[in-house]
């Protein structure tokens, strides 16, 4: 503590120093924290380090013939898929288990601009995330499989519909994280409701809704096979249950929980 | 400049902070005293808007703090220096904010060398750092927009002597170059040591506030009496000044005996009556925030050692 004097060194006082920060800021102040923490730094390398892992896996596994594209990214985009929605709650989350939100949200009062940010943030990671994974998956298929016939077929759709799982992922994600508000709790109900789900949704009495509710169901074939519009609407059914609603009961309970003591 | 008007907190059926006004002027330090517990913290996370109070209003210059565009860059807060990411390295937390805020980087690395936490220290992940360190890197932090109000609660808490003496330093600097500083403490000490002003607050309710001086001047005798028309009528009539202090008790600036002379002429029944004035601001502290403040006692000097003890 050298010196007392609080005279800024650099002049501060400009003319936008009072203007309110902008969504854009506010995005790449969240995208940074995503990855400025020991644990989401760890969580992206894994990430990458895991879908590096399975394509090989994959590419060496098997018959030759059957590493067309379709089936390399159903493997390669399945790290991601995992982890993009524990970095979605993370996002909201630590906001309250490391009580950060007591330094955002005095930053920034309005809270749904903060979430707002976390999300379009959360898509941006995730678009990243994909094109990491396409980039291994063709990297791998174009060493491993370049003649076999049908290798690349349905690389469009399938890249489009992989970008659905993986934003819709991380989505689903930020929801869980901002109803529970805890890590641990947020994270369980995520891969654990969908699975017990499943269970339920396997009696007799649950058969005509399955199909539409369960998003493991649903959104499985996204990454390897061009999907009808039954399967679509499906996906869409599931995605609103476990996606949407959660979104909006979360969105209420971030601008109301209060910081007491 | 802050203020509140009658603000009222209540939390699972208990009242937290109850009907709370104040100002805090621009050039002065104020000093939030009272007890762990007695409605601090509260009161100054709805003065940010991180808790809305149930009624009344909290006003931070001129406006709800909510509709200040970019709050950063007007009000510097520290409200609890563990509240930051333990994963994340300490210069990383500041470059989070400045970043939101929009102050450019190298302020960050001018406010590390203010507060004294070098390179090494800037490195390191803020779940390493002491108390102190993390003190510091919250003063880092309060200051990062260089603002006009600071809120601090508990800011002295884990700093050593030196640093205690570079705090006061610091906030007087910021007050007499006209900037508003609320801060709080549950030290008598420290706050008399660093503000101008002071408020008391014990069970959610402010007891007293006012200079040093006021507060030494209205500490002469505390009074109870079940007949409080009588003991006002008894008062005013020997010409003593009387202060409401808590509903039914009166601070009377006079020495006890000519309080217990003008209630035995006027036939008014003392309940309690304590000497203030000659254990000080101490005392009055005591008084105003002890457990059963809000209900008679029956004696005059029920002040828990382990409480004195922590003032010393």
């Amino acid at each position: 503590m050298s010196t007392t004097t609080l005279t800024p060194p650099i002049h501060l006082n400009t003319a936008r120093a009072h203007a309110r920060p902008g969504l854009g800021r506010l995005v790449a102040v969240e995208l940074r924290k995503m990855v400025d923490t020991r644990a989401g730094f760890w969580l992206q390398i894994a990430t990458i380090a895991l879908t590096v892992i399975a394509v090989i896996a994959r590419l060496t596994a098997g018959d030759a013939a059957d590493h067309t594209f379709a089936a390399v990214l159903d493997v390669g985009v399945k790290p991601a898929a995992i982890l993009l929605p524990v970095a979605g709650i993370l996002l909201i989350t630590s906001e309250w288990s490391q009580r950060t939100g007591m330094i955002t949200f005095t930053l920034v009062p309005v809270r749904s601009r903060v979430l707002r940010a976390k999300i379009i943030a959360s898509l941006v990671l995730a678009v990243a995330i994909l094109a990491m994974s396409v980039g291994v998956v063709a990297a791998g298929v174009l060493v491993a499989s370049p003649g076999v016939d049908g290798t690349w077929s349905g690389v469009a759709p399938l890249i489009g519909q992989s970008a659905v799982y993986l934003t819709s992922g991380i989505v689903t994600g930020v929801a869980f994280g901002a109803v529970v508000l805890a890590s641990a709790p947020a994270i369980v109900a995520l891969f654990a409701l969908p699975i017990a789900w499943t269970a339920v949704a396997s009696l007799s009495l649950f058969a005509g809704a399955a199909p539409w509710l369960d998003t493991r169901v649903a959104l499985g074939p996204m990454p390897h096979e061009v999907m009808s519009a039954t399967q679509w609407a499906h996906a869409g059914a599931g995605l609103a249950l476990w996606m949407l609603l959660p979104l909006v009961i979360g969105t209420w309970r971030i601008t109301r929980r209060e910081f007491v003591a | 400049m802050i203020e509140t008007n009658h603000i009222t907190k209540r939390l699972g059926g208990r009242t937290i902070v109850s009907d709370v006004s104040f100002r805090c002027e621009p050039g002065t330090i104020t000093g939030f005293l009272g007890p762990n517990g007695a409605g601090k913290t509260t009161t100054m996370r709805m003065l940010v808007g991180l808790a809305e109070p149930d009624s009344g209003e909290a006003q931070i210059l001129g406006g709800h703090y909510r509709d200040l565009p970019n709050p950063g860059r007007r009000v510097g807060i520290l409200l609890d220096a563990s509240a930051q990411h333990s994963g994340r390295r300490g210069r990383e937390a500041l470059a989070v904010s400045a970043k939101t805020i929009g102050v450019p980087a190298q302020r960050v690395d001018a406010l590390l060398e203010l507060v004294g936490l070098d390179e090494t220290a800037a490195r390191r992940r803020v779940g390493q750092y002491s108390l102190g360190m993390r003190q510091r890197l919250g003063f880092a932090h309060a200051l990062l927009g260089d603002p006009e109000v600071l809120i601090l609660d508990e800011p002295a808490n884990g700093l050593d002597p030196e640093g205690m003496r570079w705090m006061r330093e610091l906030l007087r600097d910021f007050a007499d170059r006209g900037g508003t500083v609320l801060l709080s403490s549950h030290l008598l000490a420290e706050v008399d040591a660093i503000a101008d002003r002071m408020m008391i607050i014990g069970g959610g309710r402010i007891r007293a506030q006012g200079t040093r001086d006021e507060l030494l001047t209205s500490s002469g005798t505390i009074v109870e009496a079940a007949d409080l028309a009588g003991l006002d009528a008894a008062l005013r009539g020997a010409g003593l000044a009387a202060h409401p202090v808590d509903g039914d008790r009166r601070l009377v600036e006079a020495e006890p005996d000519v309080v217990a002379d003008a209630a035995m002429a006027a036939g008014v029944v003392l309940h309690r009556i304590t000497p203030a004035d000659d254990a000080g601001l101490e005392r009055l502290f005591f008084e105003l925030t002890a457990p059963g403040a809000d209900a008679p006692s029956p004696t005059t000097d029920h002040v828990p050692s382990e409480l004195t003890g922590a003032t010393a």
